[in-house]
Order: structure tokens, then C-alpha cells, then sequence
């Protein structure tokens, strides 16, 4: 008989995450794959500033949190010191790709053997949906309300393309949490982003596409279309590195 | 005796904090501190330790952040624009209790300045320098020496408080050499065990390192009064100073680290020529030893505040003081130093203004 339970990687607080946000699901598939692969005991987890900055309520693992676009350093910082333990960070598109985008890079160019999970839902979402750096040409937020590319604001920012030109970057793969297919290729994504680490080989990063139908102004179905339509034309799904 | 070595202040210092134990050091190339990412670099792998050449002060100080809360005795270094994009770190490992030693070799201020020694950073770093109510324990070495000793002392009582440490050094102190005794290290203080670290999560419950308190009443008020409590015991137990010929002293000269070194040397010139001269230096800048300053004021005539910066100095002095003893200034920032004779000068000046007043009021 096929049971369903939650995994002890999780804890059982209620959830902070909007109806429709794809945040719990990414929880859900790193906690599964921290159970799979047995390292919930030497697991640290870095959660950034954003929606999941409380993320650490959730986690069943130590957990720390630190200022805005830092995680990579703060990671650098724990997986120099333990090289033996499973250091990974969790960013929003905000956190990554703006105020710690000198962070990402260096990490990634340094090649630290450290996972990131990197949730591109194209809008800030803790803040209220102000414009992010992976928000698309044309769409609207609270800081770009005639569609960003009217003013200046440049086209979206595409982490994935941008690192795998980095010598020291072992895996980059986008993928989304739109539909069921798709949550099952980021969890196969994230195991072998973990498992890298695991097995000594680097920097590796899985770009997941989510949901934010709060902030997109959506009804949780037109996000997941969102996603689907929209989101995955401006950043194609796909290995952009694996050094194998 | 222990050996004597030759050394630059900036050296000295990561000597200091090899033998003390500290085991990575994150930094980035910034004149007048250079020498220390550069003995670093080379020191750290002889120990087992971890040398990062950070992206940035920003990443340098957060990689600090993760050593410290991976329990390792952990240190960065800057110089004064460095020190201020350190600021948001520092606010956060101080809101999280960690404890780090930061160096700041100060040089002329403020925007990019100079490479000139200064003490313009005193503001930013004994009232806070990022946000929040916060505190650092602050050191300020008047000599090599001190400056090994009081590295040992910082990661001691960065671990004791669990809070930052940082060492305002200068451009003078940190380029210059002399020989300094290498003593080996012990602690001066019982060290707590670090109930804290983050190393996962075997056999215990997970453990949480971080600064956001979202509830007001019962979360960050609370947490911050007991950040509080924590400082008024360091103010109450680790005030930290130097007195020199002050207990027949007219004039007290205030001074700290470099400046208090020529001081000294002025105070000597000032008795030569007979005239009742000391010198009070705190050794720890924040916590402040308002006491020993207060007591002084009760002896002295007059006080005389050098610093090398535009009076910032002077106001913990006066605070301190407390309108009981009147206090005089000499100083400027920039890269501007004090000579002995240009303190001597300022002495006589006072003296001879006190004789006139004395005079009038005759």
C-alpha cells in the first residue's frame, strides 16, 4: 500500500507561504532529498532574506539566516571550516541576482562545494512585488508600473546563462514547480545538486521557476499558466553546466 | 622571556591571532592593512587554518559570520572605507551573539581619504557603526606589544561575551616595526563551551543562528534587553586603562592608541620643563572608563583631549568628566599627527592661560 507522509526533514509548524506560492513545494522536494540521501544530521541550511527567510520554522536541521545576498559567503565561511558537513543556501531571485550577485558569482568562480537553491518567482515577494531582476520584459510590478523596459530598468537577469560561462561552476540546471512533471525534474535536480556536494565536486545550483500569485496579482491557476507561458520562454528549462 | 621578533603592527597582529587560536581570516587588499591578508594567506595553511580572499569586505565579513557560528576562533581586517561596508555584518553578528575579531588599521577619512594614519573611525566604531542598539568591545593598542597582547585578550573575550571585538589600530601603528615578545597564548578568562554551533544537527535538537525577531513585545524588545544586560556587564567588568604621572598632574593629557603613545612622550618633555603633566589612556574605547576619567577629574586642573580626528574623541571624555574639570582640544583628521612638541606646545599655552586667568581673577 502506497503511503504519504510528511518527511522528518520538515517540521509540523503551519505554513507562512501565500495560497498557490511555490515555495512550500521546493521545501518539500529539499527536505525529501536531505531525507533520501540520510544527511539530515549534517545539514546546514542558509536561509536568505524574502519570503523564505523564516524558512528555518520549517527545516528540521540546523539553520541559520543572514543579511540580504549574503548566503553564499556565510556558506563559504561554514563548509571552509566543515568541509565534512552539507552546507546549502535557499535565495529568492532579490537576494541571488541583485544585492548578492557579487556573492553568487565568487562563490560559483571559487567553485565552494555548496548547493543553492535558487527560487526565481520574478518579483519580490516579502516587500510587496516590487520589481525584481528576473521580473520579464513588459511585466508589472509596484516599482515598474508601465511593464519593466520603459524606464531604463534593462531586460531580466538570466543567473543560469551568466554562470556557466564560470570555470568553477560543476552544475547549473533550471527547472520550475509549475506542473507535476516539472516538480519531479527538480527534485531529481536538487538530489543530484546535493549529491555533488556529497561527492566533493563544487559549486552547484538548480534555478527553480515558481509562483507567486499574490504578487503577480493571479489567481493561483493563472500563475501556474504564468509559469508555463511566460516564465519558461524568457529562462528555457535545462542543464546549462555538468561537469558530470 | 619569551622570543623577541621584528614585525610590522599589521603582523603582529595575525601573529597574535595564530597563536590565540584563530583558524580562518576572510579580508580584502586595502591600504594600510595589506600586510595582514598577505600574512594571512601564508600563515593560515601552516596551521590547518582557512584563508579566504574574499569578493569584498561585504563577503568577507559574512564568511566570518559562518566560521564564527561553525565555532572556529575567526577574524577580518579592513582599513576605514573597508570598516564601513563591514557595518551590515557586524550589526548582524552582534544581533546573533557571535563572536569575531575585526581589525580596523584607520586611515584619513572621510570617502575615500587617504592612506595616512587617522582616528576618525571613533565614532563608527564605539557607537555602533551599522544599525540597531548594538555594541562592539573596542581596543585601542599603543604599541606592538600591546597590540599582540590585546589580539590574544580580544578572541578570550569575543568568546567569553560572545560578541564582536574589534581592534582600532591606525596606519602608524600597523606599518611601523619594533621588537615584540612572543608569549605564548592562555586564556585569561574560563571559556564557555560554544553551546551554539551549527554542525549539524547529530544527536541534539536542530540549532537556529539568526537576527530577525518578528514578535515586538515578546521577541525583540526581550531580545534587546538582554543584549543590554550583556553590555552593562562588559561596561561593568572589562573598562580597561593606562594612567601615566597623573597623580600629581595639572594637566591630563587624553589620548588613545597611537596618539597616546606620543603623549606620553610629551608628558615626558612637559616634567623636564617642570611642569605637572599625565597622561590617561583607555585602553578599551568602548567599554569607556568613565570611572578612572572621573577620577581624574577631581585631581586635574585641566584635561586635554589629543586625538587625531575633529573631536570625536572629546565627547566620551567630557561625558565622563562631566563639567567637572574643563577640557581642552588638539586635534585634526586627514592624516594629521601630533608631535611631541606640538602637544608640549599646547600645554604650555594652557598653563600660561591658566596663570593669566588666575591673574584676572586676582
Amino acid at each position: 500500500m502506497l503511503t504519504l507522509k510528511r518527511t522528518d526533514v520538515l517540521t509540523d509548524a503551519c505554513t507562512h507561504y501565500c495560497p498557490g506560492c511555490g515555495h512550500g513545494i521546493a521545501h518539500r522536494l529539499v527536505a525529501e532529498v536531505i531525507e533520501e540521501l540520510g544527511i539530515r544530521e549534517k545539514t546546514i541550511g542558509i536561509a536568505p532574506v524574502g519570503c523564505a527567510v523564516l524558512m528555518y520554522d520549517y527545516f528540521n536541521c540546523d539553520m541559520t539566516e543572514c543579511a540580504h545576498g549574503r548566503p553564499p559567503a556565510m556558506a563559504t565561511g561554514i563548509k571552509r571550516i566543515q568541509p565534512d558537513k552539507i552546507v546549502f543556501t535557499y535565495q529568492g531571485d532579490g537576494d541571488l541576482a541583485a544585492i548578492g550577485t557579487a556573492e553568487t558569482i565568487h562563490a560559483a568562480n571559487r567553485g565552494e562545494n555548496i548547493t543553492v537553491i535558487f527560487i526565481n518567482n520574478a518579483i519580490y515577494g516579502m516587500t510587496g512585488g516590487q520589481m525584481a531582476p528576473t521580473t520579464l520584459t513588459g511585466m508589472r510590478s509596484t516599482t515598474s508600473q508601465d511593464g519593466r523596459g520603459e524606464h531604463g530598468e534593462g531586460p531580466p537577469l538570466k543567473v543560469c546563462e551568466l554562470l556557466s560561462t564560470l570555470d568553477g561552476v560543476c552544475y547549473l540546471e533550471r527547472t520550475a514547480v509549475s506542473t507535476p512533471k516539472d516538480v519531479i525534474a527538480t527534485k531529481r535536480a536538487i538530489k543530484k545538486a546535493f549529491q555533488n556536494q556529497i561527492d566533493g565536486k563544487g559549486f552547484s545550483l538548480v534555478e527553480v521557476l515558481s509562483m507567486c500569485p499574490t504578487d503577480w496579482k493571479l489567481s493561483t491557476v493563472q500563475s501556474v499558466d504564468f509559469v508555463n507561458n511566460e516564465m519558461k520562454e524568457a529562462f528555457p528549462l535545462g542543464v546549462y553546466k555538468d561537469k558530470g | 622571556m619569551g622570543k623577541k621578533i621584528l614585525l610590522k603592527g599589521n603582523e603582529v597582529m595575525c601573529e597574535a591571532a595564530v597563536q590565540a587560536g584563530c583558524r580562518f581570516f576572510a579580508g580584502y587588499p586595502i591600504t594600510p592593512q595589506n600586510e595582514v591578508p598577505e600574512y594571512m594567506s601564508k600563515r593560515m595553511p601552516q596551521v590547518s587554518g582557512v584563508f579566504v580572499q574574499a569578493e569584498s569586505e561585504i563577503a568577507a565579513i559574512n564568511m566570518v559570520f559562518g566560521a564564527s557560528a561553525s565555532g572556529v576562533r575567526c577574524m577580518t581586517s579592513s582599513s576605514s572605507p573597508g570598516i564601513s561596508l563591514k557595518q551590515e555584518g557586524i550589526s548582524y553578528i552582534a544581533g546573533a551573539e557571535l563572536p569575531c575579531l575585526i581589525a580596523n588599521v584607520q586611515r584619513g577619512g572621510p570617502g575615500l581619504g587617504n592612506i595616512r594614519a587617522s582616528q576618525a573611525d571613533y565614532f563608527q566604531a564605539v557607537k555602533g557603526g551599522g544599525h540597531g542598539d548594538y555594541r562592539v568591545i573596542v581596543l585601542a593598542p599603543a604599541s606592538l606589544q600591546e597590540i599582540y597582547n590585546l589580539t590574544m585578550n580580544a578572541f578570550d573575550w569575543a568568546d567569553y561575551y560572545r560578541n564582536p571585538v574589534m581592534m582600532l589600530s591606525d596606519g602608524i601603528s600597523g606599518q611601523m616595526a619594533e621588537p615584540v615578545e612572543i608569549l605564548p597564548y592562555k586564556p585569561i578568562v574560563d571559556l564557555p563551551a560554544k553551546d551554539y554551533i551549527l554542525d549539524g544537527c547529530k544527536g541534539r535538537k536542530p540549532r537556529v543562528v539568526k537576527t530577525l525577531v518578528l514578535r515586538p513585545t515578546d521577541g525583540l524588545v526581550t531580545h534587546n534587553e538582554h543584549l543590554q544586560e550583556k553590555y552593562k556587564c562588559i561596561e561593568s567588568e572589562l573598562s580597561l586603562c593606562e594612567e601615566y604621572e597623573t597623580a600629581d598632574a595639572e594637566i591630563v593629557i587624553a589620548a588613545y592608541g597611537i596618539t597616546a603613545r606620543i603623549a606620553k612622550g610629551a608628558v615626558r618633555l612637559a616634567r623636564k620643563k617642570g611642569l605637572a603633566a599625565g597622561l590617561i589612556r583607555p585602553i578599551t574605547l568602548w567599554p569607556f572608563p568613565s570611572d578612572a576619567f572621573a577620577d581624574v577629574a577631581e585631581t586635574a586642573r585641566q584635561i586635554l583631549t589629543v586625538e587625531m580626528s575633529h573631536g570625536q574623541f572629546i565627547e566620551d571624555v567630557k561625558l565622563a568628566v562631566n563639567g567637572t574639570c574643563p577640557v581642552e582640544f588638539l586635534g585634526k583628521g586627514g592624516g594629521w599627527y601630533p608631535t611631541e612638541e606640538i602637544i608640549l606646545e599646547k600645554i604650555e599655552s594652557m598653563v600660561a592661560a591658566s596663570v593669566t586667568t588666575a591673574k584676572g581673577e586676582l
